[in-house]
């Protein structure tokens, strides 16, 4: 229901065991009242007719009950994962920051509606007593202390049965029993005297009578918090186009986002996992994508826009059964922008414009480039565009400049900074512009008449870089990677060829390992 | 305004108008990329993330880095395909439209350049000029720069200044008929450019061309400029 909200005003029923031998494991409230029982099967149901199916997932069972304990962690520290569903918080000492015990619940009840969950709470000075009342009690419960045994009386016997019982075999066990005692409501189970109870029923009956009395202590089993942030879907029916693919994913960046944002976390790197139905009976095939982020962010629009152009330029080429998303946490960006800082473009703005270019011109062909360390001519890598923000290019140059700063008890060489800057500053002034080369990419075949071992004409495809060669200088040799089998040897020369009443400068190479000549680029 | 980071081309022009489109436009070997690198790598020292649209994809990172540009803040755009037979204009110049669009609203460049060098003169007029009125529109009261790159003026009366830029040296050794006997270093290096200032519609300047509306300077080869 967390992934389809529009099932919670219709009745509905999971279901669960090998086809045509499906059995109703679990139902909601409407489902129940229209007369629809746990351990139905599927036919029987027939009948019902605005009654809806869905197939048990553990998956997703999972999922939810993550959701649950992380919505738990994020009112309180010290929580125990008591069974499926079902969560316990020490509330102790939290009241002077979150509160009085009822707000807390109030914001605890809408946090779970916010993820998706109709969640029964209760608060009780023991923990037992408290998830008594969450079970048989509908809402937000508070419960005074030492006056469990009253508010508890009320309930019937089968809430504690199946509260504490792990067995079913047990639990009708222990029904029939109370049931033949005439004992229906546990204000009745709790005024048996003890001695008689202990006799009869021995240490797990007097166990269950203080149970029904709210008066069992113990301490909680903390839960060590998790880091994984993931949420599963398993499909009905398979899903091929990417419009209804991208309404499931939007529901499950939404709760991941939750999650997150209830931990003060934001994501760095976001993983998407979709099971494929192939066309061999019985197989499928896993498809991934990951969206790696340069920082961390929470914006559902933003991924869920990032995730449909990459699903777009990568479609997953067959029926999706099955769509597993897994968030890698970070620390939410944190940063102070300056009045006299550069104008810079907002990172989540940034990825979905470099993400809606890389849609029009390719993947690799909009990004920073960095050259790589080798003589080879051309040699360099196209990364992800992602320059750092004036404000942390500035710490980062605090930092390098001056480590001494952060020890006060040195004296700062002031003198020694100055003339840093100065030199800097006059590096500056000293800089012109550099004659820039325009590459032909690919290079130009040419064919060239050589005078003297110089080139002396030129032809080329391209009529205007043709003619006699009115300036020569070069060759510069140069080679590399003879070891390799792309080893290369070239021979440079930088030519003027005249173009109506001026020159026009390029560069022409001749490859030594094939003889022949291009022409490289063109000096601009 | 910013500055180009070569003092006689900001005195000529008061310096690139942030909000507003330039146009430099000149023939081969004339100083556009020269002065465009320049420009950019100005630019990315101050801080500001810049993006060239390279319609012709004929960048060189080696003359960037050279020029002195950071790196890591000039987003590349290489419109066309990756290993093309020939050059599609067509479609390389409406990968340069949407790309120009999706960069002008992300806002926060603080320099876009539209490199058109290459583009022949009847391919880069068949621009739609309500594109460039788009363009003018979308960085009106924005701190981004527009910087266009071209053979000869497309953009019409939507660009606030236009520069044409042109190699003296070069025109001068274009009249001789007989290969001058120089150095390398003598062509290359102190490569004098010349740029002229043909229109500025910025405030407090007039629309007519100037008295004095031409700027030198000189360019040095890579090899001479460390």
């Amino acid at each position: 229901m967390r992934i389809e909200p529009d099932l919670r005003a219709r009745s509905l029923a999971v279901l669960s065991g090998r086809p045509p031998l499906e059995k109703v494991v679990t139902l909601n409230e409407k489902a129940r009242q229209s007369g629809v029982e746990i351990g139905a099967t599927k036919s029987q149901l027939e009948a019902w007719e605005n009654l809806v199916f869905r197939a048990r997932s553990e998956s997703q069972e999972i999922s939810a009950h993550a959701a649950l304990l992380d919505c738990a962690q994020s009112f309180s520290p010290e929580i125990e994962d008591t069974s499926t569903g079902t969560v316990l918080l020490n509330l102790a000492g939290l009241e002077p920051l979150l509160g009085p015990l009822s707000k807390i619940t109030c914001n605890l009840a809408q946090r779970a509606t916010e993820i998706g969950f109709e969640a029964n709470i209760a608060v009780a000075a023991n923990p037992d007593a408290a998830l008594l009342a969450a079970h048989g009690f509908p809402g937000v419960t508070l419960i005074p202390e030492a006056e469990e045994a009253k508010r508890l009386g009320d309930l019937p016997v089968d809430v504690l049965l199946e509260s504490f019982s792990s067995d079913i075999a047990e639990a009708a066990r222990w029904s029939e029993t109370f049931d033949r005692w005439g004992i229906r409501k546990l204000r009745a189970l709790a005024a048996l005297p003890e001695v008689p109870v202990s006799e009869r029923l021995g240490q797990q009956g007097l166990y269950l009578q203080k149970l029904a009395r709210g008066g069992v202590l113990r301490n909680l089993q903390v839960l060590e918090p998790r880091q994984i942030f993931a949420e599963s879907v398993e499909l009905e029916s398979p899903i091929v186009l990417l419009e209804p693919l991208a309404f499931l994913l939007n529901r499950m960046l939404e709760q991941v986002c939750t999650q997150l944002r209830s931990r003060a976390l934001a994501v760095q790197e976001l993983r998407l996992n979709l099971e494929l139905a192939t066309t061999q009976s019985n197989s499928c095939s896993m498809y991934t994508r990951t969206l790696r982020l340069p920082t961390p962010m929470l914006d559902v629009k933003v991924f869920l826009k990032l995730f449909q152009l990459d699903l777009q330029a990568h479609p997953p080429g067959a029926p999706v059964v099955k769509m597993h998303l897994s968030a890698e946490p970070a620390r939410p960006r944190v940063l102070q922008s300056g009045l006299f800082q550069p104008v810079f473009p907002e990172p989540e703005k940034l990825e979905l414009t470099l993400a809606r270019i890389a849609g029009i011109v390719g993947e690799d062909r909009a990004g920073s480039v960095e050259l790589l360390n080798t003589h080879r001519e051309g040699a360099f890598a196209v990364q992800h565009f992602a320059p750092l923000e004036p404000a942390s290019v500035e710490a980062k140059r605090k930092q390098s400049v001056n480590p001494k700063q952060k020890d006060m008890s040195l004296p700062v060489e002031d003198g020694a900074c100055t003339l840093k800057e100065k030199l800097e500053e006059n590096a500056k002034e000293k800089m012109s512009a550099v004659i820039a080369l325009r590459i032909f990419r690919p290079p130009l075949s040419a064919s060239v008449t050589l005078c003297e071992a110089k080139p002396v004409h030129m032809r080329c495809l391209q009529p205007d870089i043709a003619g006699d060669i009115v300036w020569t200088a070069g060759p510069w040799r140069s080679s590399g990677d003879w070891s390799e089998q792309e080893g290369w040897s070239r021979e440079e020369w930088d030519i003027a060829i005249a173009a109506g009443d001026r020159l026009a400068l390029y560069r022409l190479v001749q490859d030594k390992l094939g003889g022949n000549w291009f022409v490289e680029g063109m000096y601009d | 305004m910013v500055s180009t980071g070569i003092p006689q081309l900001d005195s000529l022009t008061g310096g690139l108008a942030r909000g507003c489109l330039t146009e430099i436009c000149g023939a081969a070997s004339s100083g556009r990329t020269s002065v465009l690198l320049f420009a950019l790598a100005h630019a990315t020292q101050r801080g500001e993330v810049c993006a060239l649209v390279d319609t012709s994809d004929a960048f060189d990172p080696a003359s960037a880095a050279s020029a002195g540009m950071e790196m890591s803040r000039l987003l590349w755009v290489r419109c066309g395909e990756k290993y093309p037979a020939r050059k599609h204009w067509e479609s390389q110049l409406a990968q340069m439209l949407k790309v120009t669009d999706l960069l002008l609203q992300s806002n926060g460049f603080g320099t876009i350049v539209i490199d058109l060098s290459d583009v022949p003169v009847q391919n880069a007029r068949r621009i739609p000029l309500a594109s460039w009125f788009r363009f003018r529109r979308a960085i009106e009261h924005t701190p981004t720069v527009l910087l266009v790159l071209e053979q000869q003026p497309i953009a019409g009366s939507c660009s606030s200044v236009l520069l044409r830029v042109s190699a003296r040296r070069a025109q001068r050794f274009g009249k001789r008929s007989v290969q001058p006997k120089l150095p390398h270093s003598e062509l290359l290096d102190q490569f004098e450019i010349t740029a002229e200032l043909l229109r500025s519609r910025l405030e407090g300047k007039m629309e007519r061309k100037p008295v004095q509306s031409t700027a030198r300077f000189q360019s040095r080869a890579a090899w001479a400029a460390g």
